[in-house]
């Protein structure tokens, strides 16, 4: 059967693309991008970089809104969906219309978690997840002049590295004895630990806080961390990690454990429902462990491994993984997953650069680096290939992976 | 405010009017010029808002730093000595009436 309507739940980087792809790929049926926030989809990732100091929201649009005409695509802006019904085949909307689908694809993202800490309610007391976030801590900051970061993960250092250029101390408060520690080894961490102190920022690991301080009219003026000590603060960035919003999924009895449980075409346990990007949870080809990654990669390659499919041309998922983050002068960028590596090497490549190569049972699964664009590259050559580079191979040639890859 | 043209593979021109200080890859996107996909947005990450520049005009926009070059070594359509990350491109009032053509593929 053709598909005469594709429904896209969620118009951020997966739901655009998913979009984007579909026409690419030569849908002809009609195409409905539904999001809950107004305006046309965007980039995140700026949000806490360089939009924090240009402030020039329409510099992230993703796309013109002539592309969206051209492409036939129906954008339905500022529309939360409610419910689905996997039965009758359509969603619900939060002004209560029903909207018929052939296919509905879920991109809807995370949300910012809210850890247990007395008074999150106070004033100031932000996070920064979409433009409205950004645009609120912009305004806020300009009268501001100490940020607590709660929470030393991708987000909040990149938060803490623009904070000086724009005025403001930052003093990052993480709960682990490392940053990044999800995400990165323990050389990267102890690497932009020292870069962020040279920077002038703050960082207290291994402490949680416990409540936030009220100034006494409702504004934030601190926290108290579980020591007991007192930091003061007037605005307080909660950048402590996302939860996927899997709900409207769960609700309509798809299977839902960490995210939406998608399988290795991004299909959930709906045939006519699929998933992508950071609310779902996928086997990760390499491994075959389920994972769910928060990228800007992941999202899109997501959304083109199901317009394959939707447009009767099905391949498995198998785009290796590939993540960046600008700190400072620093820019790391991180290739497959090190999340189950059980040893780590750590090389310099060249001048100023840094490159972690993290093995598992020793074969290589993930490369880290820093100011190596080389490096970085070759490794996400490299891994797609599906060729076993192996340690001693490695270790043969100094870890030095341009180098390798010349050679075989 | 400086004129840019892109040339498609096929000889498809698509000129579009540019802002100083934006890049040669945001005046694409802001001007709906298909062939371009900038997946990372301008962080140097992706190498997928790769092109080719006019003879012509390869002296003013300059040579592609170390990191620019590593990643262009990736790109998926061949690289050329006129090779650029159109993201890396400042659009400078000197740069106005800029040809660049596009590539076969960018993933
Ligand atoms: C500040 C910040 C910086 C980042 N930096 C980087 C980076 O440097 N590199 C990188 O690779 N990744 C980065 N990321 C992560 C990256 O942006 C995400 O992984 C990516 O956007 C995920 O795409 P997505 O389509 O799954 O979700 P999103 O892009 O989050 O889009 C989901 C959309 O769905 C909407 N939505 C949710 N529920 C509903 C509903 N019920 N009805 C209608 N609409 C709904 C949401 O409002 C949102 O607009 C960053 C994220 C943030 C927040
Ligand atoms: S937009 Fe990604 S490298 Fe230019």
């Amino acid at each position: 059967m053709t598909l005469q309507r594709v429904v896209i739940v969620g118009g951020g980087h997966g739901g655009f693309q998913m979009a984007a792809s579909l026409r690419a790929d030569g849908f002809a049926g009609e195409i409905l991008l539904v999001s809950d926030e107004p305006g046309l989809p965007y980039q995140r990732p700026p949000l806490s970089k360089a939009f924090l100091k240009h402030g020039d929201a329409a510099r992230l649009d993703l796309r013109p809104s002539k592309f969206f005409d051209d492409n036939t695509i129906s954008l339905m802006p500022q529309t939360r969906v409610t419910g689905i019904d996997p039965d009758g085949k359509h969603i619900t909307t939060g002004d209560g219309k029903t909207i018929g689908y052939d296919h509905l694809v879920l991109a809807t993202g995370s949300r910012n978690a809210r850890p247990p800490i007395a008074n999150l309610d106070l004033r100031n007391v932000l996070s920064l997840r979409n433009l409205a976030d950004a645009s609120e801590l912009r305004t806020r900051l300009s009268a501001a002049r100490h940020v607590l970061v709660v929470g030393g993960g991708f987000i909040g250092m990149e938060f803490a590295a623009v904070a000086p250029g724009l005025g403001v101390n930052a003093t990052v408060i993480e709960g682990a004895e490392r940053l990044m520690s999800r995400a990165v080894s323990d050389t990267m961490s102890a690497h932009f630990l020292m870069s962020h102190q040279g920077w002038g920022t703050s960082v207290r690991l291994g402490q949680f806080v416990s409540e936030l301080l009220d100034d006494g009219a409702g504004n934030v003026a601190g926290a108290r961390l579980a020591d007991g000590t007192d930091i003061a603060g007037d605005i307080v960035l909660i950048a402590a990690g996302v939860v996927p919003n899997s709900e409207l999924a769960a609700e309509a009895g798809l299977a839902v454990s960490d995210g939406i449980d998608v399988d290795d075409l991004l299909c959930t346990s709906d045939p006519n429902i699929s998933a992508l990007g950071d609310c779902c949870n996928f086997p990760d080809p390499l491994s075959g462990r389920r994972v769910r990654l928060e990228s800007v990669q992941a999202a899109t390659d997501h959304a083109r491994t199901i317009s394959k499919r939707l447009t009767g041309k099905p391949v498995p998922y198998a785009a290796v993984p590939w993540f960046w983050s600008d700190q400072g002068d620093l820019k790391l960028q991180i290739a497959g997953l090190g999340a189950g590596a059980d040893e780590h090497v750590a090389h310099k490549p060249e001048k100023g650069g840094l490159a972690v190569l993290s093995f598992s049972s020793g074969r290589l699964v993930s490369v880290e680096t820093v100011d190596s664009a080389s490096t970085h590259m070759t490794a996400r050559k490299l891994l797609a290939s599906g060729r076993i580079v192996s340690k001693p191979e490695l270790a043969a040639v100094n870890y030095n992976l341009v180098d390798y890859a010349r050679a075989v | 405010m400086p004129r840019l043209t892109f040339v498609s593979p096929d000889g498809n021109e698509t000129t579009v009017e540019a802002s100083t200080g934006d890049s040669v890859m945001q005046a694409a996107l802001a001007g709906n010029v298909d062939g371009i996909v900038a997946e990372c947005g301008g962080a140097m990450m992706c190498a997928t808002c790769h092109v080719y520049v006019a003879d012509d005009w390869a002296p003013k926009t300059g040579t592609p730093s170390d990191g620019e070059r590593a990643m262009l070594d990736f790109a998926a359509s061949e690289v050329k000595p006129t090779s650029r990350l159109s993201c890396q491109i400042a659009i400078t009032d000197e740069l106005d009436g800029l040809t660049v053509h596009l590539p076969d593929a960018q993933i």
